[in-house]
């Protein structure tokens, strides 16, 4: 058979390398070697696909997470809405796309996190969607709040949404944070400097009104770009 | 047209949302993979119900166990492995293998992950994949695909798994073969003296026997 067409690698000037001194668990958590770069085969441009496919893994879609319990969670509710797509524009559908994020007052509902603020028992902080034939997805939650962590003295997180991304090809995977506009705590965080200057905006949502709802919850747009991909595969 | 969206770290507090419950199981209806201890009382999250019918599925069962160590030698106890591979005929579910001439499993998916344990442990239930075409005409080995991500992973790791027994294929893999030599073994799984159809796969991200990882 043809070998597939490959995806186009990780742009090394967008993103954050491996170890980066000023966050300082990566250090300890990057290869001491070089990575050895192999071609992309059967195995690196295939993953879970197909109707269905994520539900029968993971169970269904979790959109609204104002929604998961017998109350409404604290907090200002937001629409986070956007589009995956790829290096081309193309969109890619079919996409898991998980969320997981702290409450209002910057706690998760994880044992690890010991953060003196309160826990609400209507706030999970964790939904699912995977994106429609367009690429578009669209998540109801709670606005984050920041909280303190272990790194440099008195070291915040800014406000932020985890992302994790899953498509159709071993290859595209993407876990990456989403950001609030204007967050005087995103110019000072680690993680977010791990991202060369230039690109760094590209984890900063846009507050959008035609994603607001009237009466309801103010919007944010989120887009993602993924690995695109040549266009014909190459016959042997 | 854009770029590129740059990658995050999951950050230390994931158990909440990506594992869930038998996430580690690829042929039962364990709740290997997930870790519900970590997770405050009140806040579980979906649990699957064998949908897929994952005790039916066909080929070889294994396990794969193992540890992840960070380059000083420490355990990393908060990471995430991901794995795809093929199904025991050697067939991806995916319109992009298209040999109508190996079956596909409706079974199979051949996705997993696993949260590691307070060791760094990790253990999979799943099946041995079959051999898989490579670049040109080439045949690659038995194979697994692993993905490491994690609090302090700015980025992912991605690596193999290949099988101790597969010693011709394995000679004759077109990935592997890029691998120095005295490299390979990091990626060959070890058979447990005490369970035959237990492999060992640990990874080092540093010292002596450190793992190979790829630029994919």
């Amino acid at each position: 058979m043809a070998d597939p067409a490959p995806y186009s690698r990780e742009d090394d000037a967008v993103q954050p390398p491996l170890s980066f001194a000023d966050f300082k668990a990566s250090v300890v958590r990057a290869p001491t070697k070089p990575l050895i770069r192999v071609p992309h085969t059967l195995t690196e441009v295939t993953g879970p696909s197909g109707e269905g496919v994520w539900e029968k893994l993971m169970g269904g879609a979790v959109i609204d997470l104002t929604r998961q319990h017998s109350g409404t969670p604290i907090g200002e509710r937001i629409v986070v809405s956007g589009r995956v797509v790829d290096e081309n524009d193309r969109p890619v559908p079919g996409v898991m796309l998980e969320i997981l994020q702290a409450n209002a007052a910057g706690r998760y509902v994880h044992q690890y996190d010991q953060h003196q603020a309160p826990l609400d028992p209507n706030f999970t902080g964790a939904g699912r969607v995977v994106t429609d034939a367009n690429g578009n997805y669209r998540i109801i939650t709670i606005k984050p709040a920041p909280y303190p962590w272990y790194n440099q003295r008195n070291a915040w997180r800014p406000a932020h949404i985890h992302f994790s991304l899953t498509g159709s090809a071993f290859a595209n995977r993407l876990v990456t944070q989403m950001y609030f506009p204007g967050d005087p705590l995103f110019p000072l965080d680690a993680i977010a400097n791990a991202v060369p200057q230039a690109y760094r905006d590209r984890l900063v949502a846009r507050f959008d009104m035609e994603t607001a709802e009237p009466f309801w919850a103010l919007g944010y747009r989120f887009d993602f770009v993924l690995r695109g991909r040549n266009a014909t595969p190459v016959e042997n | 047209m854009g770029g590129q969206t740059p990658w995050q770290t999951t950050g230390p507090f994931f158990h909440f949302g990506l594992p869930w419950s038998g996430c580690a199981d690829l042929t039962g209806d364990t709740t290997l993979g997930a870790r519900p201890d970590l997770v405050q009382p009140g806040h579980g999250y979906g649990v699957t119900e064998n949908p897929t019918g994952r005790n039916a599925v066909s080929g070889t069962r294994i396990e794969i166990a193992g540890h992840v160590w960070d380059n000083k030698g420490a355990p990393i106890i908060d990471g995430l492995i991901e794995i795809w591979q093929a199904n025991a005929a050697g067939r991806y579910a995916h319109p992009e293998d298209a040999r109508k001439d190996i079956a596909l499993d409706p079974h199979f998916i051949g996705f997993g992950r696993c949260a590691l344990d307070q060791t760094g442990g990790f253990h999979f239930r799943t099946i041995k994949p079959g051999p898989v075409p490579g670049p040109g005409n080439t045949l690659q080995a038995p194979h697994i695909a692993f993905g490491l991500v994690g609090p302090g992973f700015l980025k992912r790791l991605v690596t193999r798994i290949y099988f101790p027994e597969a010693r011709a294929e394995n000679a004759e893999d077109p990935i592997l073969g890029i691998v120095p030599d005295n490299r390979r073994s990091t990626l060959v799984a070890v058979k447990d003296p005490a369970q035959s159809n237990l492999y060992r796969f640990d990874i080092r991200l540093g010292g002596d026997a450190e793992t190979v990882f790829f630029d994919i």
